[in-house]
C-alpha cells in the first residue's frame, strides 16, 4: 500500500520547486497565454474583407442593389476597377482581388445570371468566398416556389463564429501538452541532476514517487484551465452554457490523465531535454490531427478512427464542447469521463511498473 | 552487518566487480580504496540495493538485499558520491524532505542529527538556500541529510572528494564518533593517508580485491611505511601476476 506520508513529503517538496523556478512558472503560466493568443487569432477558419473586383454593365438598380448586398457584409471590400476590360487572371497573379464579379447587360430584366471568378491558389478559401457569395445573392434574391426550400437552422453557433470551434478545441490541446511536460520534466530532471539516486535508496515506492509527483500538478492544470477558459472568454466571447462543476469535474479527469501520460513518458526518457521532445511529441500533433479538433474523426480512414480512441483529447472535446456549447450535464458526459478515468489508472499503472528503483 | 559473497557485476563485457567477498561488523569503519573506475562505487551501490548483482549474494543486517525490502531500506543511510540535495531548497527543507520520505516527525530527525550539526557548524546556514552554499558546506549538509533517520549503517561514496583538509579531519571526526555510536560507517575514498582512519580496508583494482585487512596489519605485511606506498606495491604485485 501507498504510505501516505511519504507521498506527502514527495508533494510538498515539489511544490517547493515549482514555487522556485521560474522555468516551470513560465510553462504553466504565459506559455498557455502565448499559445492562446497566437492560436486563437491565426487559425482562423472564418474569410472577412476579401478583395473584390466588380465589372458592371448593367449599371441599373437591380445590378446596384447586388453589389450593396456584396459590401454591406464583412465578407468582401469593393476594390476599384481599371479602366478597360476586367481581366481577373492578372489581378489575382498580382494578388489585388481574390474574386471578381461580372454583371452582364441587361441584368434584372431578361436575365438574373452573373459570373463570379474565384481565386483558388487557396481552395478552402475559396470554398468559403464561393459559400458567401451564394449566401448573399440566395438571401437578396431568393425565388419563391422553386419546388423544394431548405431551411436550416443552426444551432449552438448560429453564427458559425470559428472562435466557437477553436477556443474549447485550445483549451484540450494546451492542457494536455503543458501537463505531460511538466511531469515528465519533472521526474527525468531528477534523475538527470543525481537526486533521484537518493530517493531511490529510501524506501519510498516506484508509486509513491508518481503519486507525489503528479498531487502538485493537478491543482496546477485546474488552475491552468480556469486561466485558458477565463482568458478564452474574454478575448473570443466564447459562451459557458454548462456548469461549471461540472467542467471542473471533468477537467480534473482530464488533468490526471495528462499527467499521466506526462509519467509514463519519464519512464522511458533519460534526460529533460528528451522528455520534453517526447511529451510535446505524443501530445501536440496526435491532439491536433486526431482528436476531432481539426478534423472530424468520422471522415478519417478506418484506420485512423480506431486510433482516435487513444487520444485523452478525443474524449475532452466531446466534453469540453459539450459544456460550453450544448450546456451538457453530467448525463451526457459520463461516457467519455470514464473513458479518461481508465486511461488515466492503466498509465499510472504501467508507469509504476515500469519506473525503475535500480539505477541502469 | 554486511555480508558478500561472490559478489560479481557485469556492464556488457565490462566487469565492474569481480569476486568481492566482505563481512564488515557492528561499529565498523571500512574503507574502499582504489583509483577511479577500480569498482568501488558500483560495489557500494551493489551493497544498498542501487544496482542489482549479476550474481552473488548480498545479506544486511539479516536480510537479503535482492528483494529490495523497505525493512533494509531504513537501515541505510547514503551519501552519494555526486551531490544530490536539491539546490533550490533551503538546507532545512532538504532535511525535512529526507526525514518525510523515512517517515521520521521532523523535530525526532533534528534531534538525531542536532550533535552533527553542530560539530560542523551548519546551525547559521540552515535557512539559506542550498545552492548558494560553497562546497565544504554542501558536502557536510549531505552527510547530515543521509543521517535524518539514525541508521545503523552509513554509506559515505567519496565524501572528502573536493573538501579542503580542514573539513576532512572533521569529516573524519564525524565518521570515528558515528562508528564509536554502534554505526557501520563504509567509506570509499582515492585519498590514501585517509585509510589510516579505517579499521579495515579493501584494496580494489579493476574490480578485483588486491589486499584486505587493517592498514597497519597490512603495512606491516608489505614491509610499507605509509599507505600510500602499501598501496603502490599490492598494485604492483597484482600486476607483475600473471593473467
Amino acid at each position: 500500500m501507498p504510505n501516505l506520508n511519504r507521498i506527502k513529503a514527495i508533494a510538498e517538496k515539489e511544490v517547493f520547486h515549482i514555487l522556485r523556478d521560474s522555468r516551470t512558472l513560465t510553462i504553466i503560466f504565459i506559455m498557455p497565454l502565448l499559445q492562446l493568443i497566437i492560436f486563437g487569432y491565426a487559425m482562423n477558419m472564418e474569410i472577412r474583407q476579401v478583395p473584390l473586383v466588380v465589372d458592371d454593365s448593367a449599371l441599373n438598380s437591380s445590378s446596384q442593389a447586388l453589389i450593396d448586398a456584396f459590401i454591406h457584409t464583412d465578407y468582401f471590400r469593393l476594390v476599384p476597377k481599371d479602366e478597360g476590360i476586367l481581366n481577373p487572371g492578372e489581378l489575382f497573379k498580382e494578388r489585388r482581388a481574390q474574386a471578381t464579379l461580372s454583371i452582364p447587360q441587361g441584368f434584372g430584366k431578361d436575365s438574373f445570371t452573373v459570373l463570379l471568378k474565384i481565386d483558388a491558389s487557396d481552395p478552402n478559401s475559396a470554398q468559403m468566398i464561393q459559400n458567401y457569395a451564394n449566401g448573399i445573392v440566395n438571401n437578396r434574391f431568393a425565388i419563391a416556389g422553386a419546388g423544394i426550400t431548405l431551411q436550416p437552422l443552426i444551432l449552438y453557433n448560429p453564427d458559425l463564429k470559428s472562435s466557437f470551434f477553436f477556443v474549447p478545441g485550445l483549451i484540450a490541446l494546451i492542457l494536455v501538452m503543458i501537463c505531460a511536460l511538466l511531469t515528465s520534466i519533472s521526474i527525468s530532471r531528477e534523475k538527470e541532476m543525481g537526486t533521484m539516486e537518493q530517493i531511490l535508496v529510501s524506501p519510498v515506492s516506484a508509486t509513491e514517487i508518481l503519486l507525489g509527483k503528479v498531487l502538485p500538478y493537478i491543482f496546477l492544470g485546474l488552475m491552468d484551465a480556469l486561466l485558458i477558459l477565463g482568458v478564452g472568454m474574454l478575448l473570443f466571447q466564447v459562451p459557458f452554457r454548462g456548469e461549471f462543476i461540472v467542467f471542473l469535474g471533468f477537467t480534473f479527469l482530464y488533468v490526471l490523465t495528462s499527467l499521466c501520460l506526462g509519467l509514463l513518458v519519464s519512464t522511458v526518457a533519460k534526460t529533460q531535454q528528451g522528455a520534453m521532445m517526447m511529451a510535446l511529441g505524443m501530445t501536440l500533433l496526435p491532439t491536433l490531427l486526431l482528436s476531432g479538433y481539426m478534423f472530424p474523426i468520422s471522415s478519417m480512414p478506418v484506420i485512423l478512427q480506431k486510433i482516435t480512441y487513444i487520444i485523452p483529447a478525443r474524449y475532452y472535446l466531446q466534453i469540453i464542447r459539450g459544456i460550453m456549447l450544448k450546456g451538457n450535464s453530467v448525463r451526457h458526459l459520463y461516457q467519455s469521463g470514464l473513458s479518461l478515468l481508465i486511461m488515466s489508472v492503466t498509465m499510472l499503472i504501467i508507469a509504476s511498473r515500469r519506473f525503475k528503483l535500480r539505477l541502469s | 552487518m554486511i555480508h558478500t559473497e561472490h559478489l560479481i557485476k557485469d556492464f556488457g563485457a565490462f566487469r565492474a566487480v569481480d569476486d568481492i567477498n566482505l563481512d564488515i561488523g557492528k561499529g565498523e569503519i571500512f574503507g574502499f580504496l582504489g583509483a577511479n573506475g577500480a569498482g568501488k562505487t558500483t560495489a557500494i551501490r551493489m551493497i544498498i540495493g542501487l544496482v542489482l548483482p549479476t550474481s552473488g549474494q548480498i545479506i544486511v543486517d539479516g536480510l537479503d538485499i535482492s528483494k529490495g525490502s523497505e525493512k533494509v531500506k531504513h537501515k541505510i543511510g547514503y551519501m552519494s558520491q555526486k551531490f544530490s540535495l536539491y539546490p533550490d531548497l533551503k538546507a532545512i527543507e532538504n532535511l525535512e524532505f529526507y526525514a518525510g520520505i523515512y517517515q521520521i516527525p521532523f523535530r525526532q530527525a533534528l534531534k538525531n542529527i542536532q550533535p552533527i550539526i553542530e560539530q560542523f557548524g551548519l546551525q547559521d546556514i540552515l535557512k539559506n538556500r542550498t545552492e548558494d552554499l560553497p562546497m565544504g558546506y554542501k558536502q557536510r549538509l549531505s552527510l547530515v541529510a543521509a543521517l535524518v533517520h539514525d541508521p545503523p549503517l552509513v554509506f559515505l561514496d567519496e565524501p572528502t572528494s573536493g573538501v579542503d583538509p580542514q573539513a576532512r579531519r572533521e569529516f573524519w571526526q564525524v565518521i570515528n564518533d558515528l562508528a564509536y555510536a554502534g554505526k557501520s560507517v563504509i567509506v570509499s575514498t582515492h585519498f590514501m593517508d585517509e585509510a589510516e582512519y579505517c579499521h579495515r580496508v579493501i584494496i580494489m583494482q579493476d574490480g578485483r580485491e588486491v589486499a584486505l585487512g587493517n592498514p597497519a596489519e597490512l603495512k606491516a605485511a608489505h614491509s610499507s611505511a605509509t599507505m600510500q606506498e602499501l598501496f603502490l606495491k599490492v598494485l604492483g604485485e597484482d600486476n607483475a601476476k600473471p593473467e
